[in-house]
């Protein structure tokens, strides 16, 4: 694995990780490693240093929502315009470009259902461009970013063994 | 009534491990670094193709030697990575563990009073499978000095005219330590000198952190004279699904799968499904479990430096095995109030034979932050001490 591989694999799962603990799991120097972060980061390949919460075990209302939508593309411009006019509703969290049945799946976190619906029907079907959407509430989060959410680690080897 | 219990087993010792096991279960709310297994699950794919195995069900015996397929991919697996070739249905057979390789291996060649090396501190099973077998253990001592690698001088120190076996168990379990190429090249000449056979337990083969493993019967006229056993359960954290296996010349595999047979007859047949995938498919999952083990390696390592605890590094396995001469204590007494004062179980040197009294071994098949937890409550203690 190559160092700036291995550094994204680390950050990946633990961001909050400083440069020097970084340096001692794979014994490297810390000044090789300040400088390839700072590399990644001016790269844009490490784009945030985010944090996953899991906000169903709040207090704190969250809704979030998977919408598939049809889009006529526009010549010359393809999907990127109007992928950049959902994507800049501060309410969506994600937009991909789809292969398959629809164009873009869109992302949206809210705080109640009738907020996401009011997106949806006001400012995502009025776009020149949307043919249709189809829109998907998530009920539980099972598993995300590769951690499984509704399970406790629990060690049950035996203690000891040779 | 008369004593129902035969001699030979009641004189074996019984291993310090499980005195040591029965201490930690009493101590509450105690961390321990005292596991010999991974802490990982079993990859997903690997025990999806065991569930599907029964699904379908394949719950009968396999053959005496185990599925061809899972013959081959062993095949497969040790010409890809050691470049020697094995027949698969001659020169290999699947066992229960690397353990029952040991105890079939030592059983088939060995006549009473035949002399066998045992390096030690090692796994624990070695000397007393060599007593079962009427064989007469002869242990050599590791030294730190030679970061416990076991050196062609020590083999002449201990062979005489019935020395027929050497025991070589690396990467090693509990030091950690490795052989590299030239180390096995010097005791490769002794072997053949002195017409020895070699029992190689490369069951942590894939857990080796400075280069690949390097296997003796890689080198020239080693393969006619030795045991390969190897396994499942560390490579593939598969422990409890019990799976290993043998290769050697066809005449010596034969017995021992002649005992095989009579005593096992044959390895568990959902275990063989799920391993035929791991060889197939599971060397990445290999390559993330040996990059994380390694970044915990590293940081005991750094750890032992900050809070002055000597300890030689270590490539192999998931073992460190730190010194803990200065504190003027033995072994136990030192893992004793470890665990009494610190609630830290880790397990005494000394477990693993006589020469292990000065060290501990500390596994490091836990999160790290498990680790750091653990090494917290290792510096309190060091720190009472001095």
């Amino acid at each position: 694995m190559s160092i700036r591989e291995e550094i994204l694999s680390i950050i990946e799962k633990n961001s909050r990780i400083g440069v020097h603990d970084l340096s001692v799991l794979m014994g490297e120097d810390e000044v090789l490693i300040a400088n390839e972060l700072k590399t990644l980061e001016d790269e844009g390949i490490i784009c945030g240093y985010h944090t996953m919460i899991d906000w169903s075990k709040t207090d704190i209302e969250k809704v979030n929502a998977l919408i598939e939508v049809k889009v006529t593309p526009q010549r010359g411009l393809g999907f990127d315009s109007i992928a950049e006019r959902i994507y800049k509703y501060p309410e969506v969290t994600s937009v991909y470009l789809m292969s398959g049945g629809f164009d873009l799946m869109v992302i949206l976190e809210g705080k109640t259902l009738q907020e996401v619906a009011g997106f949806v029907s006001n400012k995502l079907s009025t776009l020149d461009t949307v043919l249709s959407t189809a829109t998907h509430f998530i009920l539980k989060k099972y598993k995300d970013h590769g951690t499984i959410l509704d399970r406790q680690y629990e060690d049950t080897r035996e203690k000891v063994s040779p | 009534m008369r004593n129902p219990i035969g001699r030979k087993v009641v004189d074996i010792r019984p291993s310090g491990i499980r005195k040591f096991f029965d201490i930690v279960l009493e101590t509450e709310g105690a961390i321990s670094l005292g596991v010999g297994e991974p802490d990982f699950d079993t990859p997903w794919h690997i025990r999806d193709e065991g569930i599907y195995s029964l699904e379908k069900g394949r719950t009968f015996y396999t053959s005496n030697s185990g599925l061809k397929e899972l013959r081959s991919e062993v095949s497969n697996y040790i010409k890809r990575t050691q470049n020697v070739t094995y027949d698969p249905l001659k020169e290999i057979f699947i066992t229960v563990g690397g353990s029952e390789a040991i105890d079939l291996a030592l059983r088939a060649m060995v006549d009473p009073g035949d002399e066998v090396l045992i390096p030690q501190p090692s796994y624990v099973s070695y000397e007393p499978c060599a007593i079962l077998a009427d064989a007469k253990p002869v242990i050599i001592e590791l030294k730190e000095e030679n970061q416990f690698r076991l050196t062609a001088q020590e083999i002449l120190d201990n062979v005489t005219d019935r020395t027929k076996i050497l025991v070589l168990p690396f990467p090693n379990n509990p030091t950690g330590a490795i052989m590299e190429k030239k180390d096995l090249e010097e005791i490769a000449k002794v072997i053949i000198e002195k017409d020895l056979y070699v029992i190689s337990d490369e069951i942590y083969s894939e857990l080796t952190y400075s280069g690949k493993h390097i296997s003796i019967v890689s080198l020239p006229g080693m393969k006619e004279r030795t045991i390969l056993i190897n396994g499942f359960s560390k490579a593939y954290a598969m422990t409890g699904w019990r799976l290993g296996y043998a290769c050697g010349p066809e005449e010596i595999m034969a017995q021992m799968v002649k005992i095989h047979q009579f005593a096992i007859m044959c390895a568990p047949t959902t275990s063989q499904y799920a391993a035929v995938e791991a060889l197939k498919n599971g060397d990445s999952d290999v390559e993330v479990m040996r990059s994380e083990y390694n970044r915990r390696r590293r940081y005991l390592l750094s750890e032992f430096e900050r809070i002055g605890l000597t300890c030689f590094e270590p490539f192999g396995a998931f073992y460190v095995f730190p010194s803990i001469r200065k504190f003027n204590m033995s072994s136990d007494e030192f893992c004793t109030r470890l665990l009494k004062e610190e609630k830290l179980a880790v397990v005494p040197g000394t477990a693993f034979g006589d020469c292990g009294e000065g060290y501990i071994r500390i596994s490091y098949a836990y999160s790290l932050d498990n680790l750091k937890a653990a090494m917290e409550r290792l510096e309190r203690f060091i720190q009472k001490l001095q």
